[in-house]
């Protein structure tokens, strides 16, 4: 069976700093950080991590109610994103419809927020009386998804993939394998999440939050810095549009790179702890899944969120494979962790990279981690040709995702 | 309180929830064509006008036959007044 080669028509990004692939691309380049002190989270005990990368600056009423009334934080962002993504893609309005085109979107849970204020009434009144019809919508895992197809009335197929950080990247994956299948003609895919408490609680009883620098927010995370201290989380949603090459080719759509290998494997040793070597597989099988060999990677986006043990980790896994050439940064330190949306909007970013031919350094890598010194890592702005690029995202229960992406250039 | 009154929360209520246009609130107006409300909006509409006005109608056969915003204002009229009877 002969696969469709597969393209990158049209991205959208809500980050931390606000609406759009413009802003984030001018935020990360510029070095801004979109981390931020959050009031709420000191007056929770027992959480000592008291900054987050939220989103700002977003307009949810540009959703009609009928569409929005059935969305978290989290489906707004994914549908922004959207439809940020297929106008950049110049995608006439007849290819949503009919089948052609799928989505893959997941997130990490449902709508912390929605269950908490559903529960905030519930455990007090024992009494489901004052239940929106709403709520469930908010709260199955697909909602993302599903909203999404329903706001843009979008009717191939429609799966929610969730993998916790592994998300964004996985669902790209998924989407790229629909396409190269001959399954679906366009896939929007990317992960989307809403920040809540719990998330930040969760790391820090793990002691993988960030908790030493809640008085300069802009300083933390540090990816495989001396001084880094854990994860910052955060919130947003990256959408990409795939779709055939043929088909990009055929409409004369700007073609932004092709996808060209993706893996996606278990780390079944301990759901929490980051494996070398388990990320070491991943990555060999998406070199594998793309025909190539270590020495044709020109940049490695890492998923580095200044974890101690998971930044040293993919250090050892990268220098496995690649030595100690091959550049590598995180956009952790501008981002913070975006969670299920991590890894697709770093993929925008990468990909805006391989554009540029400019790789953005780690932000707040000052003082490289003596064991994170064996590969190359990037601590300022570096003009490179990127023709190969590769993305990884590795996620607490053990999934591990990488993609191979390829600079399009018309030449076969 | 007076029908008046009552109208008026209702379409007060109406509009919050729904973000509906004021000048569409005629009682003519039907629900799921002119005010563009769906089969989950009916089920919100019930808990809203509940909220409102403090009484339980969700059980009511009457609400099945509701087309129009005139027929919510004939129905929670009636039903109060009903209310007030029996108090």
């Amino acid at each position: 069976m002969q696969l469709k080669r597969v393209a990158v028509t049209g991205m959208g990004a809500i980050s931390p700093f606000g609406k759009g692939v413009d802003i984030l691309m001018e935020s990360l380049y510029k070095g801004a950080s979109g981390v931020t002190m959050v009031p709420e989270l000191k007056t929770i005990g027992g959480v000592r991590s008291h900054v987050a990368a939220l989103v700002q600056g977003i307009e949810p009423g540009a959703i009609p109610r009928k569409h929005r009334r059935t969305m978290s934080k989290m489906s707004i962002y994914a549908v922004l994103a959207c439809q940020e993504a297929l106008t950049q893609a110049c995608l006439p309005p007849e290819c949503l419809f009919g089948g052609n085109m799928g989505i893959a979107i997941g997130s990490t849970v449902a709508s912390i927020d929605t269950l908490q204020k559903f529960f905030e009434d519930y455990l007090v009144t024992k009494n489901m009386e004052q239940m929106r019809s709403t709520i469930f919508f908010q709260i199955m895992n697909h909602s993302c998804a599903s909203n999404v197809s329903q706001a843009l009335g979008i009717q191939g197929r429609v799966i929610a993939p969730s993998a916790a950080c592994s998300t964004g990247c996985q669902a790209v994956g998924l989407g790229y394998e629909m396409i190269a299948f001959g399954k679906q003609e366009f896939m929007l895919c990317g992960g989307s999440d809403e920040f809540h408490p719990l998330a930040t609680a969760s790391f820090d009883i793990i002691n993988a939050a960030s908790v030493g620098y809640n008085e300069r927010p802009s300083q933390t995370p540090r990816p495989f810095d001396r001084d880094r201290d854990g994860i910052v989380c955060g919130e947003g949603s990256g959408i990409l549009l795939l779709e055939s090459l043929e088909s990009a080719r055929r409409r004369g759509a700007t073609i932004f790179t092709e996808i060209i290998g993706f893996s996606t494997t278990s780390n079944p040793k301990n759901i929490a702890d980051p494996s070398a070597a388990s990320m070491e597989t991943c990555m060999k099988n998406a070199l594998s899944d793309a025909g190539l060999k270590p020495q044709d990677v020109d940049y490695i986006n890492a998923h580095a969120t200044a974890t101690i043990r998971g930044d040293i980790e993919e250090c050892n896994a990268i220098h496995e494979i690649f030595g100690e050439h091959v550049p590598v940064s995180s956009l952790k330190g501008h981002l913070g962790h975006t969670m299920a949306a991590s890894g697709s909007l770093e993929l925008i970013a990468t990909i805006n990279m391989m554009k540029r031919n400019s790789i953005i350094p780690s932000l707040n890598l000052e003082n490289p981690d003596n064991l994170c010194k064996n590969i190359n890592l990037i601590q300022q702005m570096e003009t490179r040709q990127i023709r190969y690029a590769l993305k990884n995202s590795f996620a607490l229960g053990g999934v591990n995702s990488s993609l191979i992406l390829r600079k399009y250039e018309n030449d076969k | 309180m007076t029908n008046d009154e009552i109208i008026r929360i209702i379409n007060d209520s109406l509009i919050k929830e729904f973000e509906l246009d004021g000048k569409k609130m005629v009682p003519e107006a039907i629900l799921y064509e002119n005010l563009e409300l769906d089969s989950l909006d009916r089920v919100d509409m019930v808990i809203v006008l509940e909220t409102a006005f403090k009484f339980k109608i969700r059980e009511e056969k009457e609400i099945r036959d509701i087309r129009t915003l005139g027929d919510i204002h004939n129905f929670v009229i009636n039903k109060i007044r009903e209310i007030e009877r029996i108090s």
